[in-house]
C-alpha cells in the first residue's frame, strides 16, 4: 500500500534521468498471469455475491418476509464441499512434490465430492418444494433458490475447468498445463467454499 | 498461454482470411470487430432518435409513431448508446487496440479469452435487436427497467422484449466480464521493461479505471437483472410490491421498487464513469500530442481518475432524489455528488493548461478534443444543478435533464470517440483520413449538437417532462416551445445524417488515403514506434521495446526535436532536469 | 483561428439566447421560491466558469496556434496554480451546495400546520383523498381495494369513514395554506408534478411518499405524471384548483365520504352513471379519448354503433358484442392502427350494461 502511494507521488518526467542502464522490469505480481485473472475474477464475483447479500439484506426488513426452515442436507452439502476443497488442496500439493499418482486420485476425488455437493443442492431443492416452499411462495425461498443457483452455477463452471484439466493429466498430456490448472483450480475451490459458507450462515441465522 | 515466451518469439499471425478477420485472437482486430459492431448497433440506435425526435417536433406526421412504439424507440435508443455503444467502443475497442500496444505488449495475456469476449458481445447485441422480431416488440420501459411497470400490462414488450433486454444484459456482463479481467490483468503484468505505472499515457489509465469500476459495477446490473426477471418469470417478489394492476390485484406481495433502483443506480452511476473516464484518458494523449506538450499536471491527473473512480461508488443516490427513498439520505448523497465536481474541474483545468504556452495544431483530431473539452464543460456544469438536491427536485424529470445527460455522456464522449478514432486511424490502417472531410464533420458535430442541447435545457427550465409521446393539450407549455421542438428535430436529424461524412471519409480513405508512416504525429507513446503499420500480429518483431522516459517529453528544452519517444534511450547530453523545483517552473 | 471566433461566438451567442428566451421557469406559485433561488445561484456560478473557460480556450487556440519554429513551454505541473483553482473550485461547490442543503432542510421539515392531502395515482389517472371532521386519514392499503373502495381505506378503520374521496375529478387546495402531499401508488411507479408548484415527488407502491408546499397564487393548476408509468404516461392528467378559503371550504362540504359512497351500489340506479363512473375508476380515459382525439387507443366518441377496420382487414360494427368482447378479451379483435396493449377487464354483466349504456350517450 505505502509503495503504491509512493508509486503514485512520483515524478515520472523526473525519475530516469539518473537511471542510463536497462529499463527494469515492472510485472506487477511475481506468480503466473492465469493466477492475477483469476484473483480479479474474485473481484467480480464477491462483487456479485456481496450485492446479492445486500438485496438479501434489504429484502429481509419488508413484512412478507417468512424465514425458512434450510432443510439439514444443506449440512452434509457443505461437508462435501469442505471435502473436495481439501482433496484439491492435496491434489496440488502431491503435484507439487512429484507425486503424480496420488495428486491424480485426489484431483478425481475433489471433483467427485463436487458432484456430490451439486447433487445435494438439488435434493434440497427437492425437499424445499416437497415442503411446499416454491420459488415464488416467500421471498426468504425465492432467495434460498436463487443465491444457491448462483453459487452452483460458478461451482458449474469451476467443474469445467476440473474436467479440462483431466485431459492433461491422462498419460501423455501436459504436465506443466496440469500442475497450473491444479493450482488455479484448488484455489477456486477455496473461494467457493468461503462463499458457501457465508451464503449458508446467513441462511441459517434469517 | 499463447506469448508466456513474450520476450524471444516473432509471431507470425495466422494466414487464412477466416482466421486472420473472423476467428481472430489478434487484440487489433477484436478491438476492429467490437468497434464495428458498435457503430452498426449505434447507427440503429441513431435512426430510432430520429424517429423520436419526428414525434416530438412533428407529432403525427410519421403515422406508424403510436405510443408503445415511442417507447420502445426510448428504451432502445438510451439501452444500445450508453450499454452497446459507448461501453463497448470505449472499452472493447479503444481499450483491445491501445492497452497492448501503449504497454508494450505483443497482446493481451489471455487472447482466447478476449475473442470469446467478442463474441459474447455479438451475441449479445443479437438477443436485443431479436427483440425486436418476437410478438410484443421490445421493452419500453425505459432504459432503467424500474418495475413493477416493466414487467407489467400497459407498457410494451412484457411478454418477451423485456426478457431479451434482460437476457442481453446478463450476456453482454459476461462478454465485458471477460474482457476487462483480460486488460486489467494485461496492465499489472504484461507491460514492458520500464513501463512503470507513472510512465504509462493517461489513455491507459482511463481506460483500467473505467475496467475496474466496470468489473465492480457491472454485478449490480446483473443482480438487480437476474432478480427482474425471476420476478417476470417465476413470480417471485423480490421487487414486486402489492399491487391491483388494471382493476385485477395481482398475486405477488411484499417487494420493494426502491430496492431495484438502489441496485440499478448503484451499477448506473458508475457507468457514466466507464464511459467518461476513457474518454478522458484518451483525450489528454490527444490534446498533448497537438498542442506539443506534456499534459499539464500529470500527476494530478492520474489521482483525479482514481478520485473520479473511488467516489462514483457513493453518490448512484442522486438519480433518486424524488424516489420516494429516505429523505436524510439526500444529505449525503448531495454532498458527495458535488465534490466530485472537484477533481472533475481539476481535469478540465489541465487540458485547458496544456494548450496554455502550448504549439497548438489544429488538424481534425485536435478540433474533437477542444469540442469535448467544451461540450463536456456544459454537460459538467449542468450536473452541478441536478447533483443538488433542492436544485434538482424542480427540475428532475425534465428536458433539463435530457439535454445535461446528452451532453455529458453522450455528445461529449462521442467527441473523444471521433477524436481518437482520427488520431490512431493512421495507425490501424496505415494511411491517413482527409482532413478537409474530417474538419468538415468536425464543423457540423459541434455546432449542432450545441445547437440542439443548448436550448433544450430551456424547454427544462419551462418544466416539460421527459418521455412524453405528445404534448397536445397542456397548457403551462409556450406555443414558442413547440417550435424549438421542431427546430431541434431539424438540427437531430441533419446532424445525424451528416455523419455519413465520417463514414464515407473512414471507408474511402481506406484505399485512397495517402500512406501514412509509421508516427505521422510525430508522437511519443509506445504505439507509434510499432516497427510495422498497421502493427503485425505480436505488434513488436523480434524485441520488445524498452521504455526510458515518462510519455510526455514534448518540446524538451534543450533537445532539437520536438518529441522524445519513450523507447528512446536517455542520452547523456540530455539536460538532467530532476534537479528542477518540484513546482517544475517553465523555463522562459 | 475559426475555432476561437466560433467559441467566443458560442459564448456570446449562449448569454443573448439566455437574456432573449421566451423560454424561462413557469410563473411561481408555490412557497418554493427559495428552490429558484438556488437554480439562480447555480446558474451564476456555472455560467461564470462557462464563459471564463471557452474564452480561455479561445485565447489558447490563438495565442499558441502552431507556429513552425516555436517550441511549447515543457511544465509537467504548477503545484501552486493547481491548488489555487482546487480552492476556488471547492469555494464554488460550497457556495452551491450550501444553500441547496437549507432549502433542502425546508423541504424535508413539514410544517406542523400542514394539512394532509393523499394524491393516490393509477394507470393513468389522479385521484385524491382528504381527512372528514376528524381531521385525520384512515388507514388504507392496496389490498382493500374493490370497486367500491377504489383508494383502499380500511374498512374497520374509524378514523377512514368520513375521508373525502375524489376520482375523475380535480382536487382543490386553500391558498396560503400548507398542504403535505402523501403519495400512493396503486400499481406502478408515478411522480406527482406541477410545474408550477416545483415541487414534485414519486409515487411508490408499497410505500407513502411524501412531500409539501404552500400555494401562493390562486388558479388552476395541471397535475400530470413525470415518472414513466406505461404507454398512458403523458396522458396521466389532472388539475388542481387553488381556491381562497371559503371556497374551499364550501367545495369540501359537497364532496362524499367515504362512508357515504359506501352505500352507492343502492343509489347506482342510474346505469349511465353508473358507467361513467366504471370508465373513471378504471383510468379508461387516459388511452381512450371522450372528444374524438386518437390517442393509445380508439376514442368513444362515436364509436358505439360505428364501423371500423380491424387489423387482420375486415370491418365490424361496434355493437354490444363487440365491444363487450373487446373489454373483456380485448386481444381477439384489434383495430387497425392500435396496438394489442389493453389488458382484459372482465367486469360483472351489469357493470359491462352500465358501460354499454354510457358508450350509447357518448354517440348521441
Amino acid at each position: 500500500m505505502t509503495s503504491l502511494v509512493k508509486t503514485l507521488a512520483s515524478k515520472p518526467w523526473l525519475s530516469g534521468k539518473d537511471q542510463m542502464g536497462e529499463p527494469v522490469e515492472v510485472r506487477s505480481f511475481h506468480f503466473a498471469d492465469k493466477k492475477v485473472g483469476l484473483l480479479a475474477f474474485f473481484f467480480v464475483a464477491s462483487s456479485l455475491f456481496m450485492l446479492f447479500i445486500v438485496g438479501y439484506r434489504l429484502r429481509m426488513v419488508y413484512e412478507d418476509w417468512a424465514p425458512l426452515q434450510e432443510p439439514l442436507t444443506l449440512w452434509i452439502n457443505s461437508g462435501f464441499l469442505v471435502l473436495a476443497s481439501l482433496a484439491l488442496e492435496f491434489a496440488r500439493q502431491c503435484m507439487k512434490r512429484d507425486n503424480l499418482r496420488w495428486g491424480r486420485w485426489a484431483f478425481n476425488a475433489g471433483g467427485a465430492a463436487s458432484l456430490l455437493f451439486l447433487t445435494g443442492q438439488l435434493a434440497a431443492w427437492q425437499q424445499l418444494s416437497e415442503a411446499g416452499y416454491m420459488v415464488a411462495s416467500n421471498p426468504a425461498s425465492s432467495f434460498f433458490y436463487l443465491l444457491t443457483g448462483i453459487h452452483g452455477a460458478h461451482l458449474l463452471g469451476g467443474l469445467v475447468a476440473w474436467a479440462r484439466t483431466l485431459t492433461h493429466l491422462q498419460a501423455g498430456g501436459d504436465r506443466a498445463a496440469a500442475q497450473s490448472s491444479m493450482d488455479l483450480c484448488a484455489i477456486y475451490w477455496h473461494y467457493l467454499l468461503i462463499v458457501w459458507g457465508v451464503l449458508f450462515y446467513l441462511l441459517l441465522v434469517t | 498461454m499463447a506469448y508466456a515466451d513474450q520476450d524471444t518469439g516473432h509471431h507470425h499471425g495466422p494466414d487464412a482470411f477466416i482466421w486472420k478477420y473472423v476467428w481472430s485472437q489478434d487484440h487489433k482486430v477484436i478491438a476492429i470487430q467490437y468497434g464495428c459492431t458498435a457503430i452498426a448497433v449505434g447507427l440503429l440506435a441513431l435512426v430510432l432518435s430520429w424517429l423520436m425526435r419526428m414525434q416530438i417536433g412533428f407529432p403525427g406526421s410519421l403515422e406508424f409513431i403510436d405510443p408503445s412504439a415511442y417507447y420502445q424507440y426510448v428504451t432502445m435508443h438510451g439501452m444500445i448508446m450508453v450499454i452497446y455503444l459507448l461501453t463497448a467502443f470505449f472499452l472493447g475497442g479503444f481499450g483491445n487496440y491501445l492497452i497492448p500496444l501503449m504497454c508494450g505488449a505483443r497482446d493481451m495475456v489471455f487472447p482466447f479469452m478476449n475473442m470469446l469476449s467478442y463474441w459474447f458481445y455479438l451475441v449479445s447485441v443479437i438477443i436485443l435487436v431479436a427483440s425486436y422480431f418476437v410478438p410484443g416488440g421490445p421493452t419500453g420501459a425505459g432504459w432503467t427497467l424500474y418495475p413493477p411497470q416493466s414487467i407489467l400490462q400497459g407498457t410494451p414488450g412484457t411478454d418477451w422484449g423485456i426478457v431479451l433486454m434482460l437476457l442481453s444484459l446478463a450476456v453482454f456482463i459476461v462478454a465485458f466480464t471477460m474482457g476487462g479481467l483480460n486488460y486489467i490483468t494485461t496492465v499489472l503484468q504484461a507491460r514492458c521493461r520500464g513501463m512503470t505505472l507513472m510512465r504509462m499515457p493517461l489513455s491507459v489509465w482511463g481506460i483500467i479505471a473505467a475496467t475496474l469500476l466496470g468489473l465492480l459495477a457491472f454485478p449490480a446490473l446483473f443482480v438487480s437483472a437476474v432478480m427482474l426477471l425471476f420476478d417476470r418469470l417465476l413470480d417471485t417478489s423480490f421487487f414486486m410490491p402489492y399491487i391491483v394492476h388494471m382493476g385485477q390485484a395481482l398475486e405477488t406481495g411484499g417487494g420493494s421498487p426502491v430496492l431495484f433502483q438502489h441496485l440499478f443506480w448503484f451499477f448506473g452511476h458508475p457507468e457514466v464513469y466507464i464511459v467518461a473516464l476513457p474518454a478522458f484518458g484518451l483525450v489528454s494523449d490527444i490534446l498533448s500530442t497537438h498542442a506539443r506538450k506534456n499534459i499539464f499536471g500529470y500527476r494530478m491527473m492520474v489521482w483525479a481518475i482514481i478520485a473520479i473512480g473511488g467516489i462514483s461508488f457513493i453518490v448512484w443516490a442522486h438519480h433518486m432524489y424524488i424516489s420516494g427513498m429516505n429523505l436524510y439520505l439526500g444529505y449525503f448523497f448531495a454532498t458527495t455528488t458535488l465534490i466530485v465536481a472537484i477533481p472533475t474541474a481539476i481535469k478540465v483545468y489541465n487540458w485547458t493548461l496544456t494548450l496554455w504556452h502550448g504549439n497548438i495544431i489544429l488538424n481534425t483530431p485536435m478540433l474533437f478534443s477542444i469540442g469535448f473539452i467544451s461540450t463536456f464543460l456544459i454537460g459538467g456544469l449542468t450536473g452541478l444543478f441536478l447533483g443538488n438536491v433542492a436544485v434538482d427536485i424542480p427540475l428532475s424529470d425534465t428536458y433539463f435533464v435530457v439535454a445535461h445527460f446528452h451532453m455529458v455522456m453522450a455528445i461529449a464522449p462521442v467527441m473523444v470517440v471521433f477524436a481518437a478514432i482520427y488520431h490512431w486511424y493512421p495507425k490501424m490502417t496505415g494511411r491517413m483520413y482527409n482532413e478537409a472531410l474530417g474538419k468538415w464533420h468536425f464543423w457540423i458535430t459541434f455546432l449542432g449538437t450545441y445547437l440542439i442541447y443548448f436550448p433544450m435545457h430551456y424547454l427544462g427550465f419551462e418544466g416539460m417532462p421527459r418521455r412524453y409521446y405528445a404534448y397536445e393539450g397542456y397548457e403551462f407549455i409556450s406555443a414558442s416551445a413547440y417550435g424549438l421542438n421542431q427546430f431541434i428535430t431539424v438540427a437531430a436529424i441533419s446532424v445525424g445524417v451528416l455523419q455519413v461524412l465520417f463514414l464515407i471519409n473512414m471507408i474511402w480513405s481506406l484505399k485512397a488515403g495517402r500512406v501514412a508512416g509509421p508516427n505521422p504525429w510525430l508522437a511519443t507513446t509506445l504505439e507509434w514506434q510499432t516497427p510495422d503499420t498497421p502493427p503485425c500480429h505480436g505488434n513488436w518483431r523480434d524485441e520488445l521495446p524498452m521504455v526510458y522516459r515518462w510519455a510526455y517529453d514534448y518540446s524538451v528544452p534543450g533537445q532539437e526535436q520536438d518529441y522524445l519517444p519513450q523507447n528512446q534511450p536517455m542520452d547523456n547530453g540530455e539536460p538532467d532536469l530532476s534537479t528542477d523545483s518540484a513546482t517544475g517552473a517553465a523555463p522562459a | 483561428m475559426a475555432l476561437a471566433i466560433v467559441l467566443v461566438l458560442m459564448v456570446v451567442g449562449s448569454v443573448v439566447f439566455h437574456f432573449w428566451s421566451p423560454w424561462w421557469l413557469t410563473p411561481l406559485a408555490s412557497n418554493w421560491g427559495a428552490m429558484d433561488d438556488t437554480i439562480m445561484i447555480t446558474f451564476w456560478v456555472t455560467g461564470f466558469v462557462f464563459i471564463a473557460v471557452n474564452l480561455f480556450i479561445a485565447y489558447c487556440v490563438v495565442k499558441f496556434r502552431h507556429s513552425p519554429g516555436r517550441k511549447s513551454a515543457y511544465e509537467p505541473e504548477n503545484n501552486k496554480l493547481e491548488s489555487w483553482l482546487t480552492i476556488l473550485t471547492a469555494i464554488g461547490v460550497f457556495v452551491m451546495l450550501a444553500p441547496g442543503l437549507v432549502v433542502y432542510t425546508d423541504f424535508i421539515r413539514v410544517p406542523k400546520d400542514a394539512v394532509i392531502i393523499e394524491a393516490v395515482g393509477q394507470q393513468w389517472q389522479w385521484s385524491y383523498r382528504y381527512p372528514g371532521k376528524d381531521g385525520a386519514l384512515g388507514k388504507a392499503d392496496n389490498r382493500h381495494v374493490t370497486f367500491e373502495n377504489p383508494l383502499g381505506i380500511d374498512p374497520d378503520d374509524p378514523w377512514g369513514e368520513d375521508d373525502v374521496v375524489v376520482v375523475g375529478a380535480p382536487a382543490h387546495i386553500e391558498l396560503d395554506q400548507p398542504i403535505k402531499f402523501n403519495l400512493r401508488s396503486k400499481d406502478v411507479l408515478h411522480d406527482f408534478y406541477v410545474p408550477q408548484f416545483r415541487a414534485k415527488m414519486d409515487l411508490v407502491p408499497g410505500l407513502v411518499s411524501y412531500f409539501w408546499m404552500t400555494p401562493t397564487v390562486a388558479g388552476t393548476y395541471e397535475v400530470m405524471c413525470a415518472e414513466l408509468c406505461g404507454v398512458g404516461h403523458y396522458n396521466m392528467r389532472s388539475s388542481i384548483v387553488v381556491d381562497k378559503k371559503a371556497d374551499y371550504r364550501k367545495w369540501l362540504s359537497k364532496q362524499t365520504t367515504f362512508a357515504q359512497s359506501q352505500g352507492r351500489e343502492a343509489l347506482g340506479g342510474d346505469p349511465v352513471e353508473r358507467g361513467l363512473l366504471l370508465t373513471q375508476q378504471n383510468g379508461c380515459i387516459a388511452c381512450h379519448s371522450l372528444d374524438g382525439r386518437s390517442g393509445v387507443g380508439p376514442t368513444w366518441k362515436g364509436m358505439y354503433g360505428s364501423t371500423g377496420t380491424l387489423t387482420d382487414g375486415t370491418t365490424t360494427v361496434a355493437d354490444d358484442a363487440y365491444l363487450v368482447e373487446s373489454i373483456t378479451n380485448p386481444g381477439a379483435k384489434i383495430r387497425e392502427g392500435y396496438a394489442p396493449l389493453m389488458a382484459a377487464y372482465p367486469f360483472s354483466e351489469d357493470d359491462l350494461e352500465a358501460i354499454l349504456a354510457y358508450f350509447i350517450t357518448l354517440s348521441e
